[in-house]
């Protein structure tokens, strides 16, 4: 398994000063074993990754977390600009009551796109299941996690053997009487338990979550937290909102906070890991 | 390890900030969380004892109607909850683990989630003194 982040920023994109983590927001492709491909989430780094790519597929997998804007920006520059045969499967979450086709047509129809997706004949739109479903050598879980409105972190199992975890939007102490709580008993972990990479929200430091509670994002702490509570390999931090410098210090010091049983990777665009 | 669906574990901590006593149930009928408020009506922290299975709850506490008939067990608020997907409403009298009587109003609502699984119910009592 082959994770490139071409997007890594949450909420805001950046500028210079966050030149070293990049500027796009959300979005990252992960190739399996038999060389198929998905895309996570359709913030601005899509649009980067639409361009180093234009012409080598002939199908796109998109799976969305959820639709706020920095998580799906990155279709109206993106489903355009794509060859009129290449196939364009896109799953999201639903609510009780719309279906995630639904729900992303509301973004995707004028006046804010030129164009309504029902007449975009190859692009293919589904609800995101926590029942497993299959693409290619991968299977795909989906359950909803605790973010502002329905969201859903995405496990994603390779045929041969290589895990990933992705939950860019999470904020798994809300409200606990304790974090880490058991287990049975934390948003995520069924997503996370055990895998070799967990992509996910540290947007926050412990003094900023303590004023911003409740807005869905997590302190890069309860990530950490987290990640060794669900026994992964690698953390990598995501959903960034500080500048380089800080987030420079930020790592430093999550990093020797505590003998962590994992490895910590600063969420950089343009980084690639590969997965054994 | 199970992880309790996303709707379940949003409930109880929603009834860990509460004043007033709520149970939590899972879909089979298991007591899985009880707030601070409801450890006095089961006698019990619920750091101490954890969840109570369901056959447990019905060997832990003695209910009655008001006049002192036995309630059968199906006609309880949570067991109609559950079974019926649909909020239920009744005025008991119960003994818990402390072994005191209490007159109780009790509402049992069901937990529908996303795909309209049913995933629990939640309780919440008042007592009349």
């Amino acid at each position: 398994m082959r994770i490139t982040l071409w997007g890594t920023r949450g909420s805001r994109g950046g500028g210079s000063e966050t030149y070293r983590y990049g500027s796009h927001t959300s979005c990252v492709e992960v190739a399996g074993s038999d060389g198929t491909t998905l895309v996570l989430d359709a913030g601005s780094g899509l649009r980067r990754l639409g361009d180093a790519a234009t012409g080598s597929w002939d199908r796109v997998d998109l799976l969305l977390s959820h639709l706020h804007v920095d998580h799906v920006e990155g279709l109206a520059a993106f489903l355009p600009g794509l060859d009129a045969d290449v196939e364009v499967s896109v799953r999201g979450p639903a609510t009780a009551t719309s279906h995630f086709s639904t729900r992303i047509a509301r973004y995707l129809s004028p006046p804010l796109f030129p164009v309504r997706l029902r007449d975009l004949r190859r692009v293919h739109l589904a609800d995101a299941t926590s029942e497993p479903f299959r693409i290619g050598c991968f299977t795909v879980r989906a359950e909803f996690v605790i973010h502002a409105g329905p969201t859903v972190g995405f496990r994603i199992d390779d045929d041969a053997g290589p895990s990933l975890a992705y939950l860019p939007d999470h904020e798994p102490a809300l409200g606990a009487e304790r974090f880490p709580m058991h287990p049975t008993w934390t948003s995520g972990f069924a997503l996370a338990d055990g895998v070799d990479v967990l992509i996910h929200d540290a947007q926050l430091t412990a003094a900023e979550y303590a004023v911003r509670r409740g807005t869905g994002h997590c302190a890069i702490d309860d990530a950490l937290v987290f990640a060794e509570l669900s026994g992964v390999r690698r953390l990598v931090t995501f959903h960034h909102d500080h500048d380089d410098a800080e987030l420079d210090r930020i790592h430093h010091d999550a990093r020797h906070a505590h003998p962590w049983s994992f490895e910590l990777v600063p969420g950089r665009a343009g980084a690639t890991l590969e997965v054994a | 390890m199970e992880q309790q669906p996303i709707e379940l574990i949003l409930t109880r901590r929603w009834a860990a900030l509460l004043a007033m006593p709520v149970w939590v149930m899972d879909v089979d009928g298991n007591l899985v969380f009880y707030n601070e408020p409801a450890e006095a009506l089961v006698g019990a922290r619920f750091d101490e004892v954890g969840p109570i299975h369901a056959s447990e709850l019905a060997k832990r506490f003695e209910t009655t109607a008001l006049d002192g008939e036995p309630i059968p067990n199906e006609d309880l608020p949570i067991v109609v909850a559950l079974r019926e997907w649909a909020p239920s409403h009744m005025e008991l009298r119960a003994r818990a683990l402390d072994g005191a009587w209490r007159l109780l109003a009790i509402t049992a609502v069901p937990i529908v989630g996303h795909d309209a699984k049913l995933l629990g119910a939640l309780a919440a009592f008042w007592e009349h003194r």
